[in-house]
């Protein structure tokens, strides 16, 4: 897609901008509609425009398969980690009280932090793994074909 | 009233694109009016004030539901086969499965009734502690992340799992390691 100069130009603007908007779908979803879910296939959705445009090859330097396919795992175990550490904490599994013990509502605060990350990560990675596997396969079709 | 209005409106646009839908073969311009179907979910889902489920849908099926089904295309083919056989028994199955359907929500309270199953179990107790739990504004995020944490590790483990599910199917990963075995023996 080397000629379409208009759309490179607007993708490297769009791509930041929306990464910023997923995290603060993020990190804003205690007090708006949002939360780990949306982010994450907002976050998905930015690099697999920046893989539509620029190609595989360059969204896979910025995000190298690798890290994709270990971030998939990763959320899971962030989310249910949490669990564990409450456990430890002598509390219920996920009971997030446990984390500030004193004051119950700030426990709350951290635990949903914490989980509500685990499932931006994975689902970033899922999108973007299922993304990589369905692109990466051999048949490309050039630009007339369609 | 005028939420009436964008209703009817936005559920004519829906039925149209719909139709456009069946009618089309190039699956091109299928794949694109699927996206544009998905938006006018979207839309529809902002003016029940689901706001969560719409930026869901946004995302994943106008955008990156899209991305996969122009992926499937580029695998497989442009153009869908004209069909050989008519398309009578279909369209009555299809008829019965969706009058089925509708004689099914008859019995479904309407939007917002006060006393639908879904307001009077366990809803009321969450929307008058979760202040007090966990002081945050949206309750949504109160109820899916602490309330209802269990059911979300298991959304999590589901994404998971398809996620694992497609790439071994297809990332191509099993045959490259038959091919390695292959040398290697």
């Amino acid at each position: 897609m080397q000629h379409h100069l208009i759309l490179r130009v607007i993708t490297k603007l769009l791509v930041s901008t929306i990464i910023l908007f997923a995290l603060y779908v993020q990190f804003h979803g205690d007090f708006s509609p949002g939360g780990g879910f949306q982010a994450g296939v907002i976050m998905a959705a930015a690099f697999i425009f920046y893989g539509l445009v620029f190609g595989l090859e360059n969204v896979q330097k910025v995000f190298p398969p690798w890290l994709v396919h270990k971030l998939v795992a990763l959320g899971v175990l962030i989310f249910a980690g949490t669990g564990v550490v409450s456990m430890f904490l002598g509390y219920d599994y996920l009971d997030y009280d446990a984390f500030a013990p004193h004051h119950p509502s700030h426990g709350q605060h951290y635990g949903i932090l914490a989980v509500e990350l685990g499932v931006l990560v994975t689902v970033t990675g899922v999108m973007v793994a299922i993304y990589y596997a369905f692109a990466g396969r051999p048949p490309q079709v050039s630009d007339e074909d369609w | 009233m005028i939420i009436t209005i964008i209703d009817i409106v936005l559920f004519f646009m829906l039925v149209m694109t719909a139709l456009a839908i069946v009618r089309r073969r190039r699956l091109f311009s299928v794949v694109m009016l699927a996206g544009v179907f998905s938006l006018l979910t979207a839309l529809l889902f902002v003016t029940m004030d689901a706001v969560d489920v719409a930026f869901t849908e946004a995302a994943v099926g106008a955008g990156i539901s899209t991305v996969l089904m122009l992926g499937t295309i580029a695998q497989t083919a442009r153009r869908e086969k004209e069909p050989t056989r008519s398309g009578v028994l279909p369209f009555f199955v299809v008829t019965v499965t969706g009058a089925a359907l509708v004689y099914g929500t008859l019995d479904m309270p309407s939007f917002g009734d006060p006393n639908a199953p879904a307001q009077v179990h366990v809803g009321p107790d969450y929307l008058k502690n979760s202040v007090e739990d966990m002081d945050l504004p949206n309750v949504v995020t109160s109820i899916l992340a602490s309330y209802r944490g269990y059911d979300t590790l298991g959304e999590t483990a589901v994404v998971f799992t398809a996620g694992i599910g497609v790439l071994l199917l297809i990332s191509g990963l099993g045959a490259r390691r038959r091919r390695e075995d292959e040398e290697d023996s």
